[in-house]
């Protein structure tokens, strides 16, 4: 098989995950609603610690990583699930077997996560804008390029670690231990761009090229080491 | 079976044991002088006898720095050695989990000692410069090794977090430039711009004693803690053949 062949039959096996992964999730909404309501939540609560309508220029200073942090959490509930799916009547021991190169189900399923946290951080950011009053004074068209960067970099390491931690014990508790210290450079990373963009104070720039270099490192190393950890028993 | 095979065990490791004891009355010796210089040194000029923290500070930073290499280094070799070679696969599983601990030993201790330092030279515990910043990211990631460790189920601990040394190997110099971009962005603290750099060359004994001293410390640390974790093995896998035999004979 030449090259080109081998590269399209990836790109097939990474698009029939993702399909599945997508058709599953539409059918059954438990991720997105859960993650919904949860980000909400996260918007109530947090407008208890500080009035954000009546400070507005601390509602700009802050909500860009509030809404970060809840993107996050909320990710590290539905991260789970979407490899528990997996476990049932040992489809993963299945997916072993088979010849498909499993990296394939890594990035299908990292590529299912991204859409799904997507869709949740549009309209996140919608009810942020409405609930704390917000008007950016930087250019707010580059939020387009910073959140899906930023969401990537969560979630590709965040679609790792909870393959990593499937099969230990209490594992709900052990991503966040394990994912939140990996993460903080890109979490940085994002909070800093997007409230560069509210405040219009400094440059995103710099934070962005960051994000870039850091979702590109570690794609790299999830998907070189996601054999290991599949196959690590 | 299982007794015996213990007690064989423990006969071929006494020749490492022998000279594992040497080297902890060497080190000693080498902490005691070291004790003795930086007690005698010369009193620094503005923060007094306080100063005296940093022979005790400096080595165990430095230290900490060290051990994640010897961290990162075992744990390729695991999985390199992992369908290959069973023992040195689970020896240089033990040697990550031994330097992982003794990282986060120094890295605690360091912080510790900064923080007394921190208190008294500047009034405060602690403060967001970038130093400090990424020397807590250092001590959060190998924390979260440990603990993803001991979660892991029996028979993946040593690919899982082998896994997660590479990454955190790879998130460390990340996490430094980050954090410098981070902090040199907004306005920094004034202190702690480094002191007029070098240290009066009386000092320079009580630098080297200790920070051999506290090096030949880790490395007696560390052996002592592979030696039990190699211990823990073999008896684990004597306990397994123990069962196997067991059933073999009601069979």
């Amino acid at each position: 098989m030449s090259y080109a062949d081998s590269r399209r039959d990836y790109a097939a096996h990474v698009w029939a995950h993702l399909r599945k992964d997508l058709l599953l999730e539409w059918r059954r909404k438990e991720a997105i609603n859960g993650m919904l309501f949860f980000s909400l939540l996260v918007v109530v609560v947090f407008a208890l610690a500080f009035d954000p309508t009546a400070y507005p220029s601390i509602a700009r200073q802050i909500s860009g990583g509030l809404m970060c942090v809840a993107v996050l959490f909320a990710a590290m509930s539905a991260l789970n699930q979407s490899w528990a799916r997996e476990t049932q009547n040992g489809v993963l021991d299945a997916h072993r077997l088979g010849p498909a190169p499993l990296s394939a189900l890594f990035v299908g399923k990292a590529l299912a996560n991204f859409l799904l946290m997507t869709a949740v951080e549009l309209v996140l950011a919608l009810v942020f804008a409405v609930f704390y009053n917000l008007h950016p004074l930087g250019e707010a068209w580059k939020l387009l390029l910073i959140l899906p960067l930023g969401t990537w970099a969560l979630v590709v390491n965040g679609t790792f670690f909870a393959a990593l931690s499937l099969r230990t014990r209490n594992r709900e508790t052990l991503l966040p231990l394990v994912l939140l210290p990996v993460s903080i450079p890109a979490l940085l990373a994002m909070i800093q761009a997007t409230t560069a963009v509210l405040t219009g104070e400094f440059e995103p720039g710099l934070w962005i090229k960051l994000l870039v270099g850091y979702g590109v490192v570690f794609t790299t190393v999830c998907v070189l080491l996601f054999e290991t950890i599949l196959g690590a028993d | 079976m299982v007794t015996e095979t213990y007690i064989v065990n423990e006969k071929n490791t006494s020749g490492a044991g022998r000279s594992g004891w040497g080297l902890l009355g060497l080190t000693l010796a080498v902490l005691a002088v070291g004790f003795y210089e930086a007690m005698t040194a010369p009193t620094e000029a503005t923060m007094g006898n306080l100063q005296r923290v940093f022979y005790y500070h400096f080595p165990q930073v430095i230290l900490s720095f060290v051990f994640p290499y010897l961290n990162l280094g075992a744990s390729l070799l695991y999985l390199w050695w992992r369908g290959r070679n069973h023992d040195r696969a689970l020896a240089a599983d033990a040697f990550a989990l031994a330097s992982a601990e003794v990282t986060v030993l120094y890295a605690t201790v360091g912080l510790a000692t900064g923080m007394l330092w921190g208190r008294a030279a500047w009034g405060i515990w602690w403060t967001w410069d970038p130093r400090l910043t990424t020397y807590l990211l250092l001590w959060l990631l190998y924390v979260s090794y440990l603990l993803l460790r001991e979660f892991s189920a029996a028979g993946q601990t040593g690919v899982v977090s082998a896994v997660l040394a590479i990454f955190a190997a790879v998130d460390i110099p990340i996490c430094y430039m980050s954090i410098r971009w981070w902090r040199t962005q907004h306005p920094a603290p004034v202190f702690g711009g480094g002191a007029d750099s070098g240290i009066d060359p009386g000092m320079y004994a009580a630098v080297w004693w200790n920070l051999a001293g506290w090096a030949m410390w880790g490395a007696f640390v560390l052996g002592l803690r592979y030696a039990i974790e190699r211990r823990r093995q073999r008896r684990n896998e004597d306990d397994a053949l123990g069962f196997l035999s067991e059933a073999e004979g009601a069979r």
